[in-house]
């Protein structure tokens, strides 16, 4: 799964994640910002990282905004933004 | 089961599809139709696909109300949706054509999936002219469907007439929809009260509606289900007086007699339905054991 064109998925909005996706070529490198980013930062990271794994996109930047956003947001989020930015 | 009150979720907002269940009403309806714009559909259904497999939303009803067979959406709808195994889909804008397609791709997917079939419920939300006159014929085209709920917006729009707060303009509406859903045992689920912070006109509204014959009443607010369920609920008196009328009747059929009355009115076979529809209600909701 290749990333294509830059694509965003998901809100600013509580219990949310704006998610960003664009073309890299360096592996999945992740920007994040949240709300819990003291508690939960290196967990929510880990979410995208394996979400994106098997959806299958090795290359990829990512930047996230997390407004405390539950683990299904988060998947379905990162799902909807990959479905955008190229073939799944 | 008990449908007093079904309130209408958005579904991509993640907050509201994580506490869909915390306000009590009987169902919930995940909207991927009017509460969704055109360019999120995509993202509700993945969402609201994330949050079923998520969420335990226990004893609630959980319905998807899909975008209607005239968008480009409705076939995507129901094929993402219905593998999900909700327990029924929200077809808007009813008429008994697409009853008929939606009612056939559920039992395709069905087949597909390993559900049981006729499974997957269907509530027709008729909110057209065409849908008013049809409505029994939509019914009578699936064995799935359990209500039909009434949409007054769209239906005044249709007749080009301005809705107003004692719907006057919908009354042949009602009692047309009432009277098919009667004629065919299912529920009847009156059109939503759109203004959230007219708690009086809410319970009026109501109060009218379950005089023609409704069952419950859709809802846009979780603010307004208490008000419902006050409605739809019986009265310690209406409790009271059934089970004085199923006491009376006990004691009638010991001597024999047919036809009893109870403080000076007759008794027969519908008084007595209505009262023990009025204790089952009451059971359902833990109101008596």
């Amino acid at each position: 799964m290749k990333i294509l064109k830059p694509a965003k998925a998901g809100t600013l909005e509580s219990n949310d994640i704006s998610i960003m996706l664009m073309p890299g070529n360096n592996g999945i490198e992740i920007e994040l910002e949240s709300i819990v980013e003291k508690q939960f930062g290196a967990e929510i990271r880990t979410l995208i990282e394996n979400t994106l794994k098997e959806l299958g996109v090795e290359d990829v930047m990512v930047k996230a905004i997390d407004k405390g956003a539950l683990d299904y947001t988060i998947k379905a989020r990162i799902e909807t933004a990959v479905t955008r930015a190229g073939e799944m | 089961m008990l449908r007093r009150s079904m309130l209408f979720m958005p579904g991509n907002n993640p907050g509201m599809l994580q506490t869909a269940e915390v306000f009590g009403s009987d169902s919930i309806i995940l909207d991927l139709e009017d509460a969704v714009s055109l360019g999120e559909k995509d993202a509700a259904r993945i969402l609201i696909k994330g949050a079923l497999k998520t969420f335990n939303y226990g004893t609630t009803e959980v319905v998807i109300r899909i975008n209607p067979f005239s968008t480009p959406y409705a076939l995507e709808d129901i094929d993402v949706m219905a593998r999900l195994k909700p327990n029924a889909i929200l077809l808007p804008k009813a008429t008994p054509e697409d009853m008929k397609k939606l009612d056939e791709m559920l039992t395709k997917i069905e087949k597909e999936e390993g559900f049981e079939e006729g499974s997957i419920r269907i509530h027709a939300l008729v909110e057209t002219t065409y849908g008013v006159e049809t409505v029994y014929e939509t019914i009578k085209m699936s064995s799935r469907v359990d209500s039909v709920c009434l949409g007054g917006e769209d239906l005044a729009a249709d007749l080009g007439v301005a809705r107003t707060k004692d719907s006057e303009e919908l009354f042949y509406a009602r009692t047309k929809v009432v009277n098919a859903c009667k004629a065919l045992k299912i529920d009847a689920i009156d059109t939503p009260f759109t203004d959230t912070n007219d708690e009086a006109g809410l319970l009026a509204d109501t109060i009218h509606a379950k005089k023609l014959g409704f069952t419950g009443k859709l809802s846009i607010n979780p603010r307004q289900i208490n008000t419902i369920h006050k409605v739809y609920s019986p009265t310690a008196d209406e409790i009271s007086w059934a089970n004085r009328v199923m006491y009376a009747k006990d004691e009638a059929e010991k001597e024999g007699l047919g036809v009893f009355s109870l403080d000076g009115k007759m008794i027969d076979a519908p008084i007595i339905t209505r009262a023990m529809n009025t204790l089952n209600t009451a059971r359902v909701i833990g109101l008596i054991k």
